[in-house]
């Protein structure tokens, strides 16, 4: 029996050493901000570790972009929770700031003129047309974690078409009325839902 | 003083590490802490290195006002208000998401979600090739060849050995075609 408990507690350590690990290894490869890390999180600990499913990850997302703070750090104290508790979401959340700290703190000491260095200039051209292209991928799995309704597609369009115009139109509209938007129509949706109960109970 | 302006920015910034930038450059220039030109320069090398930018800003400014230990304060300080409001929403949330309408309203938003990831990733994508809005239309023809290349790659890996190319291994070589591009 003690023997028993204490593997399970060595498992549980071990998980959290890993988390501890592979939040290291997402901060370290993280370019250009959240969207980028949801890439990492996406291959890391839904694909490779099955720690989390896509759909989990998407609720994840949506929370983290809803609440006040970076998303990079929201999605990780999120996911550290959900796997080990509050020791995994400190360990997730420390893991994913001890490379970008070491770094800054080094660059900040040596070499503030960084980006005057053209190899590191040139690296990072490259880096930024990769960043791009692994966030429309990852998006392009994320399309797997909903269920295709006339409904749900066109939210999808709705949300993908407004995002550009705003953005590209310099338009000063915040994204989170989209999430609201889609809290409505879940709303929506449940008090209709619940005149045709027999049907609607298979997830 | 590093840790609570740190932690009202923190506090204030919804979205991503860009989103902070407004809010910290009022704060940051009212404190007097950097002029507007080492401020910009700044926040070039957090959005160049990796690692989420609200923390690689705060750790920059904290160390530029008071070495290790305002680094450690203001990272601390922009960190720890997502974590607690993370943290309590985590812990309520296992028991909300069984809760029917919550699931409803989740299910609602996540098509939206993906939206807003899928065009994040297409104006990154647009900006790292000079396009980032209608005032600023520059297509950088080199950009324009590397974002073509790793295309490429990324398909040539795909097909040669049936799973996607890693992320990690895909900005190693993002880098090496940067560099070599800058050869040109």
């Amino acid at each position: 029996m003690m023997k028993q408990e204490k593997n399970q507690r060595t498992g549980k350590g071990s998980v959290l050493l890993s988390l501890l690990f592979t939040y290291m290894k997402i901060g370290l490869f993280t370019f250009g901000g959240g969207y980028a890390m949801i890439a990492l999180i996406e291959e890391e600990i839904v694909t490779k570790k099955g720690w989390i499913t896509k759909e989990e990850l998407t609720d994840i997302v949506t929370i983290a972009e809803s609440t006040p703070g970076p998303i990079a750090i929201n999605c990780s104290t999120y996911v550290g929770y959900k796997i080990g508790g509050f020791f995994g979401s400190a360990l997730a959340t420390v893991g994913v700031v001890i490379p970008s700290f070491v770094i800054i703190y080094l660059i900040s000491l040596f070499f503030s003129d960084l980006l005057r260095f053209w190899p590191v200039k040139a690296a990072f051209r490259g880096i930024q047309c990769a960043v791009g292209l692994i966030i429309l991928r990852t998006g392009i799995k994320m399309l797997k974690s909903f269920k295709k309704t006339p409904l749900s597609v066109s939210c999808f369009i709705f949300s993908l078409l407004s995002v550009l115009a705003i953005k590209l139109l310099l338009l000063d509209i915040s994204t989170l009325y989209l999430i609201l938007l889609g809290v409505l129509i879940g709303i929506v949706i449940y008090l209709f839902g619940k005149r045709g109960e027999k049907e609607g109970n298979h997830d | 003083m590093l840790f609570l302006t740190f932690f009202k920015i923190g506090l204030f910034t919804f979205g991503g590490g860009a989103s902070m930038i407004p809010l910290l450059q009022q704060e940051v220039i009212s404190h007097g802490w950097l002029e507007e030109e080492e401020l910009l320069r700044y926040i070039a090398i957090s959005e160049s290195t990796p690692g989420p930018i609200a923390v690689n800003m705060a750790t920059f400014i904290g160390s530029s006002q008071a070495g290790l230990l305002g680094s450690f304060c203001a990272t601390a300080g922009v960190v720890l208000p997502s974590f607690l409001v993370i943290l309590l929403i985590a812990s309520l949330f296992k028991r909300f998401s069984e809760y029917r309408p919550i699931r409803f309203v989740l299910a609602s938003i996540r098509p939206i979600v993906v939206g807003m990831i899928l065009s994040s990733g297409t104006l990154l994508a647009l900006s790292a090739v000079g396009i980032s809005n209608i005032t600023h239309l520059q297509p950088d023809v080199i950009s324009v060849g590397i974002t073509l290349f790793l295309t490429l790659v990324m398909l040539a890996y795909r097909k040669l050995f049936g799973k996607p190319i890693g992320v990690i291994t895909l900005i190693l070589i993002a880098a090496g075609f940067g560099i070599i591009a800058g050869f040109i």
